[in-house]
């Protein structure tokens, strides 16, 4: 990354500095290490809506920027945050029975030890057996390797099957609802080993950590922040470059792609494989502010949301998918939570917590038919750039090619 | 003269009818050619044959020195063996600028990981810039590609292909939409061009061809019905009947 790349790209700058600034001030407001007017459950929201900001840059990077309409990419997220939960759940589990097990008269043998976390994490599916995904639980660094590992595989193996057979637009779609579907129900069931629809809980508590969750959630704000911002700054580097150029042109035109001899193939590999692992990273930053992961997270709605997040905020820019996740996110918070006041019509009283759904599917029919540029091309009017007119016609023939309002001159 | 690209006896069938029949064609290593037919000959279809875009249900495609099959390798494979390819209805990529384009053309590594981690160098730079002044883009380099008239993106692309310096280059109906200055540029360039590669342009317009001063292929019904000089296939009674008489 050279310096010519930030000089290119000055709102990779400007983003970064919001960024900090928020963090700062979040900080100072919080009640773990400043003044206390934000809740420590607000700051958890708001390290959370960091994590979905960077899943819907990778979103951006492979609809926005590839074309590849993919509506699975909470299975990766999901999945992050299970790798990350079964060592948090095993280790402070671990500590639990230890603890209770230094009273008794002759000390446990390990067997012993990990026979009790057993029945402790699984007695609720009615076992106490480790099954074999477990195996490196008790391990945060692998762990944490196998965050992105076991996503990026099932990425790569999932891709390179789809890809290779040339599945495109509407098909590809649905074939990544059906993978993430098959995942939401396989975990589901008891035997998949990890607790089925209990999933994982207590995952805000650190093991061997003795600070206090307003102190916890920051940490976790903080690396959330770091998160966003590295992979914000690799996406946009990824972008600026002749590799951006590449998957431009794949979203718009791949058989002309094709024709100047790139394997389209493995570009979309690598951007679906890539991104899977950018949304695995803040799944498993997330789960821990959630503090429970269960299969539920992984339904195939979860990955439109993701959609409507990026098309709401505007695609094919980054820092609108970043926008579209946060102001989306945020504000469904604040209506599903009971905090906007409710509409009463006389006949009848509008219960945001109902219609909440319903505003949010109405604005995305609006947006895509009105202004496919969402709300980043607001940024558009202020800088002065203009939208080519071109009769309404597509920048390209693929089916995810940029529309000519999500276009600039 | 050495034999770049071998076609023969190919034929492709779309739902039972038959667009290229049993069709033979070569053409040699710095060799320009003119393919002409009317609509519906196959001219296109065959160009899809030889860039690896249709499958021919029979027949042989040979390429270069070490007579490599080419139907079994990938489109981008196929390209990258050397053979590049302009289309019918110009396809640049609209939404990036004309140095976008001509950078992704260049030749250079295709991998993705050099791709990514690739920066262009001075030469580079300087081989992008030569082409659009070449192509009378040099104006418009900053540019998006989508804001180009139909005539210069047909430059762009003709750029394009220069850029991928490949040996054998297809060429689908690149006059049309030009003004007859831009065509007679187009024709020098594509004469130049064929000094040091092979070139098979597919025209309609017969003064375009006529200016090209090469050999001629006629297509007809998906297979040859002549070949030789302009004067030679346009006396030929057969050529006169199904093209040049309608
Ligand atoms: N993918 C396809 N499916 C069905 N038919 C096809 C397909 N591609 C080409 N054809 C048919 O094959 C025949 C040859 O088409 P082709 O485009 O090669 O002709 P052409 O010589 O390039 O004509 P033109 O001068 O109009 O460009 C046409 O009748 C066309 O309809
Ligand atoms: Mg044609």
């Amino acid at each position: 990354m050279d310096r010519s790349f930030v000089a290119r790209n000055p709102s990779v700058l400007v983003f970064l500095a919001l960024l900090s600034l928020f963090t700062l001030v979040v900080t100072v407001l919080s009640e773990g290490f400043g003044i206390g007017v934000i809740s420590t459950s607000f700051v958890k929201t708001l390290g959370k809506t960091l994590c979905l900001c960077l899943i819907a840059v990778a979103m951006d990077l492979v609809w926005g920027f590839t074309g590849i309409l993919s509506l699975g990419h909470f299975a990766f997220f999901g999945l992050g945050g299970y790798m990350i939960g079964m060592w948090l759940m095993y280790e402070r589990t671990r500590l639990i029975v230890v603890d209770a097990m230094s009273q008794a008269e002759i000390p446990p043998t390990p067997s012993e030890v990990v026979d009790a976390i057993g029945s402790q994490i699984f007695g609720v599916v009615g076992s106490s057996e480790f099954p074999l995904v477990w195996a490196f639980a008790d391990s945060l660094a692998l762990q944490l390797m196998l965050v992105v590992l076991v996503p990026g595989l099932l990425a790569l193996v999932f891709g390179w099957l789809a890809f290779r057979s040339r599945v495109t637009g509407v098909y590809l779609s649905i074939l990544t609802q059906a993978m993430t579907l098959a995942l939401a129900l396989y975990l589901f069931q008891n035997d998949s080993g990890l607790r089925g629809n209990n999933g994982l809980s207590g995952l805000q508590n650190l093991p061997g950590v003795t600070a206090a969750q307003d102190i916890v959630s920051i940490w976790f704000l903080w690396a959330s922040a770091l998160a966003l911002g590295l992979g914000y700054l690799l996406a946009a580097w990824i972008v600026a470059g002749k590799f951006g150029s590449v998957i431009r042109g794949i979203r718009d035109n791949e058989a002309r792609v094709r024709f100047l001899g790139y394997s389209v193939e493995v570009y979309k590999l690598a951007v679906f494989t890539l991104t899977a692992c950018l949304a695995a990273i803040a799944g498993a930053l997330y789960y821990p502010q959630a503090g429970i992961i269960n299969p539920e997270e992984m339904a195939p709605i979860a990955s439109i949301y993701l959609a409507v997040w990026v098309a709401i905020g505007g695609r094919g820019r980054l820092y609108g998918a970043v926008i579209g996740a946060a102001f989306v996110s945020l504000l469904s918070t604040w209506f599903t939570g009971g905090q906007a006041p409710d509409i009463p019509l006389g006949f009848y009283t509008i219960k945001w917590v109902d219609w909440w759904q319903v505003l949010l599917g109405g604005s995305f029919v609006l947006v895509t038919l009105f202004a496919p540029q969402g709300i980043g091309g607001l940024f558009d009017l202020w800088s002065n750039r203009r939208h080519p007119d071109r009769h309404g016609a597509n920048l390209g023939p693929d089916a995810g090619s940029l529309r000519e309002k999500e276009a600039t001159q | 003269m050495s034999t770049l690209l071998e076609v023969s006896g190919v034929s492709v069938s779309f739902d039972g009818f038959r667009a290229i029949n049993n069709l033979s064609f070569r053409i040699g290593n710095a060799e320009l050619r003119a393919v002409i037919g009317p609509n519906g000959a196959g001219k296109t279809t065959f160009m899809d044959i030889i860039t690896g875009k249709t499958r021919p249900d029979e027949g042989r495609v040979i390429w270069g020195e070490k007579s490599v099959s080419l139907l079994r390798l990938s489109e981008a494979a196929i390209a990258q063996m050397g053979i590049g390819r302009k289309f019918q209805k110009p396809t640049v990529f609209e939404d990036q600028t004309v140095q976008e384009n001509l950078l992704m053309a260049l030749k250079n590594t295709r991998g993705w990981l050099g791709v990514l981690f690739y920066h262009p160098t001075a030469t580079d730079l300087q081989k992008v810039d030569d082409l659009a002044t070449e192509i009378g883009l040099w104006q418009e380099l900053t540019r998006k590609s989508g804001e180009l008239s139909h005539g210069q993106k047909q430059w762009l692309e003709i750029g394009m292909l220069l850029a991928q310096e490949p040996r054998l280059l297809l060429v689908d109906e690149p006059a049309a939409g030009m003004s007859p200055q831009e065509r007679e540029h187009t024709t020098d360039l594509l004469v130049q061009a064929a000094r040091t590669r092979a070139v098979v342009v597919v025209e309609h317009d017969m003064e375009f061809v006529r200016r090209l001063n090469c050999k001629v292929t006629v297509l007809h019904e998906g297979s040859v019905l002549a070949e030789g000089s302009l004067d030679h296939v346009t006396s030929n009674q057969d050529v006169i009947d199904v093209y040049l008489g309608r």
